[in-house]
């Protein structure tokens, strides 16, 4: 446990093939003795959780594949003869499926947790956008499983969501009809979901490992946003971060087996455990919870082609967020106006998503667009702000700041004195 | 692991049961998560739920066999000829390979009823085929006799008896 020395062992069989496959050296870097910031608070615990929400996912979901059969005609009976026939088949579905809500809980925070703290600026723009295309995948695979259970909701968001594509102009009715293989969602549909359903989760591994390499090269952010200036600023991640992100995936866990076993079907709808019937639409079509601000800000725009274009843009602004924001200081700690901003954001995406569950009539309406401006305006309001702000006086190193917060207190305790002087 | 040579004052045996219960419990949970994985694999209620049959014999003639499916395998029930069973209780047990008497292999001598996979590889043997009149398994040559019984061949034993009933007479529950 004494730091940063290179990986050494006694015994002959690790010896033996770290010689040929430095694993055990890479293990003990990435794991063990990586340095990590001191000062990390419980937010940075979501990474490690998303990651074992991936496992998690791919485990149950190549279980489920063993069950599932990918026809229109039995996809329906196969999801049911999972819950009632298959050995714990009930709790591995439901484990899947309310996975897929844990696993974007925690990735949203994740999201929140690098805007506040200024994550996605340099040199981690590379790993901010790595992020968002996980982020991306994660979207495509989680829309496409919803398909697989061949529900009414499964098979009318399919046919809502692929639509959006017939808004490109010209060739919009072509890529549709190229998504369907057919003349709307039908079988050849839903075979390729499952396809690509099963593929998408390693392409997400594949690009979380580049995530983590990206990560490990300049190290975590911390919630100062300030730089690690040697060795006083860091301790390894074994045993002090293995033990914070195992307890803090206790306490996810707890929060995981509440809504597995109390109320299992708490975020998802009813109308799914209709069979698919392309003749009739259910009345109300909503996405699932982590889709609704994105669905909000769709239905604000009026026009059919602008509304797919805003909430494409929606997403694919966080791309170009580490150079809209032209503070040099990454943490909200000490960016007053920055921190405000960000809360409205934060409340505006909460208002975004409660308005993407309502019908779109009245009010319903009139908030949902002046939420989605907001949201624009947030982003396109950065660049301004990095001039005008007055930053708040940032620590010399994280080593001082945690002493001067008094041995054992938090940091927070200094970052609040930091910013009343700001 | 390393000994506590951090000098942090800390209690060894008070640490080493922290230890200890910790990955004691975490073995338990993931026990726990672990056993659905394995058990999902195993048959499930609908396949348990089909796992016997029954099988109305009236129409079958003396000479007469049918294969009828069972467990997703082959079930051969034969009516039994006279000499059949004359031929099968005929035969010493100190020949057989996999020694059985026939009084053992059918509840009423006439009614001859067998899983129809060779125990050597699992393929489906040939009826009335072979050295001895019974079945012939055309994939590594195993013969059997007018019980099912191994006599030649690579295969370690007789054809499987399953566990069936009369319902009546002419009825039968396989499984």
């Amino acid at each position: 446990m004494s730091g940063h020395s290179n990986f050494q062992s006694n015994n002959a069989v690790v010896k033996w093939i770290e010689y040929r496959l430095p694993i055990f050296s890479f293990v003990n870097e990435a794991l063990v003795v990586y340095p990590t910031p001191k000062n990390l608070n419980y937010w940075w615990n979501m990474g490690s959780l998303a990651g074992v929400m991936l496992v998690v996912q791919i485990i149950t979901g190549v279980v489920l594949g063993m069950h599932y059969t990918p026809h229109a005609d039995l996809a329906f009976d196969s999801t049911e003869h999972i819950m009632r026939d298959v050995n714990y088949g009930w709790l591995l579905r439901y484990m899947h499926a309310n996975g897929g809500s844990m696993f974007f809980a925690v990735v949203y925070i994740h999201i929140f947790r690098g805007m506040y703290y200024g994550s996605y600026k340099a040199p981690r723009e590379l790993l901010w956008w790595l992020g968002i295309i996980i982020f991306i995948l994660m979207m495509a695979t989680a829309f496409m499983g919803y398909v697989l259970p061949w529900g009414q909701m499964s098979f009318w968001g399919a046919t809502v969501i692929t639509s959006l594509f017939s808004a490109v102009p010209i060739v919009g009715e072509a890529i549709v009809a190229w998504l369907w293989g057919g003349f709307g969602v039908d079988q050849p549909t839903l075979n390729r979901f499952f396809s690509l359903h099963y593929l998408l989760p390693f392409v997400i591994f594949a690009v979380v490992f580049l995530h983590l390499w990206a990560l490990h090269v300049h190290k975590s952010n911390n919630p100062l946003g300030i730089d690690i200036k040697g060795p006083q600023d860091t301790i390894p991640f074994h045993p002090y971060y293995t033990v914070k992100d195992l307890y803090g995936m206790g306490i996810f866990g707890i929060i995981f087996a509440w809504l597995l076993f109390f109320a299992p079907n708490l975020l998802g709808e009813a109308d799914n455990y209709i069979p698919a019937d392309p003749l009739v639409t259910p009345t109300h079509i909503v996405p699932e919870w982590y889709f609704l601000p994105f669905y909000a800000i769709l239905r604000a725009v009026p026009d059919k082609l602008f509304g797919v274009i805003a909430m494409f843009a929606s997403l694919f602004i966080l791309f170009v967020l580490p150079w809209l924001d032209t503070s040099k200081v990454r943490s909200a700690r000490f960016r007053p106006v920055y921190r405000m901003l960000f809360w409205a954001f934060f409340i505006d995406c909460l208002v975004l998503g409660y308005i993407g569950g309502q019908p779109a009539e009245g009010i319903f309406i009139v908030i949902g667009r002046l939420a989605t401006a907001l949201y624009f305006l947030f982003f396109l309001s950065l660049p301004f702000i990095g001039w005008f702000e007055r930053p708040g006086k940032l620590p010399e190193s994280i080593a001082t700041s945690v002493l001067e917060g008094g041995g054992g207190g938090t940091p927070d305790g200094a970052a609040a004195k930091a910013e009343d002087r700001g | 692991m390393a000994d506590s040579t951090g000098g942090d004052g800390h209690d060894p045996g008070r640490r080493d049961f922290l230890y200890v219960a910790a990955g004691g419990l975490g073995a338990v949970g993931v026990a726990g998560f672990v056993w659905p994985l394995i058990d999902q694999m195993n048959p499930s209620q609908d396949v348990l739920a089909l796992s016997s049959i029954e099988v109305d014999l009236s129409g079958i003639e003396v000479g007469q066999s049918i294969t009828v499916s069972w467990r997703g395998k082959p079930v051969f029930i034969r009516h039994r000829t006279e000499a059949e069973i004359t031929e099968a209780k005929a035969v010493p047990l100190d020949v057989l390979p996999d020694p059985e008497g026939d009084e053992a292999r059918a509840q009423k001598p006439q009614w001859l009823v067998m899983v129809g996979v060779c125990t050597h590889l699992g393929c489906v043997p040939l009826g009335q085929q072979g050295e001895y009149n019974g079945w012939f398994c055309p994939c590594h040559g195993s013969h059997y006799d007018t019980s099912g019984r191994i006599r030649k061949g690579p295969a370690p034993t007789n054809l499987a008896v399953p566990a069936y009933i009369f319902l009546d007479d002419n009825n039968i529950k396989i499984g």
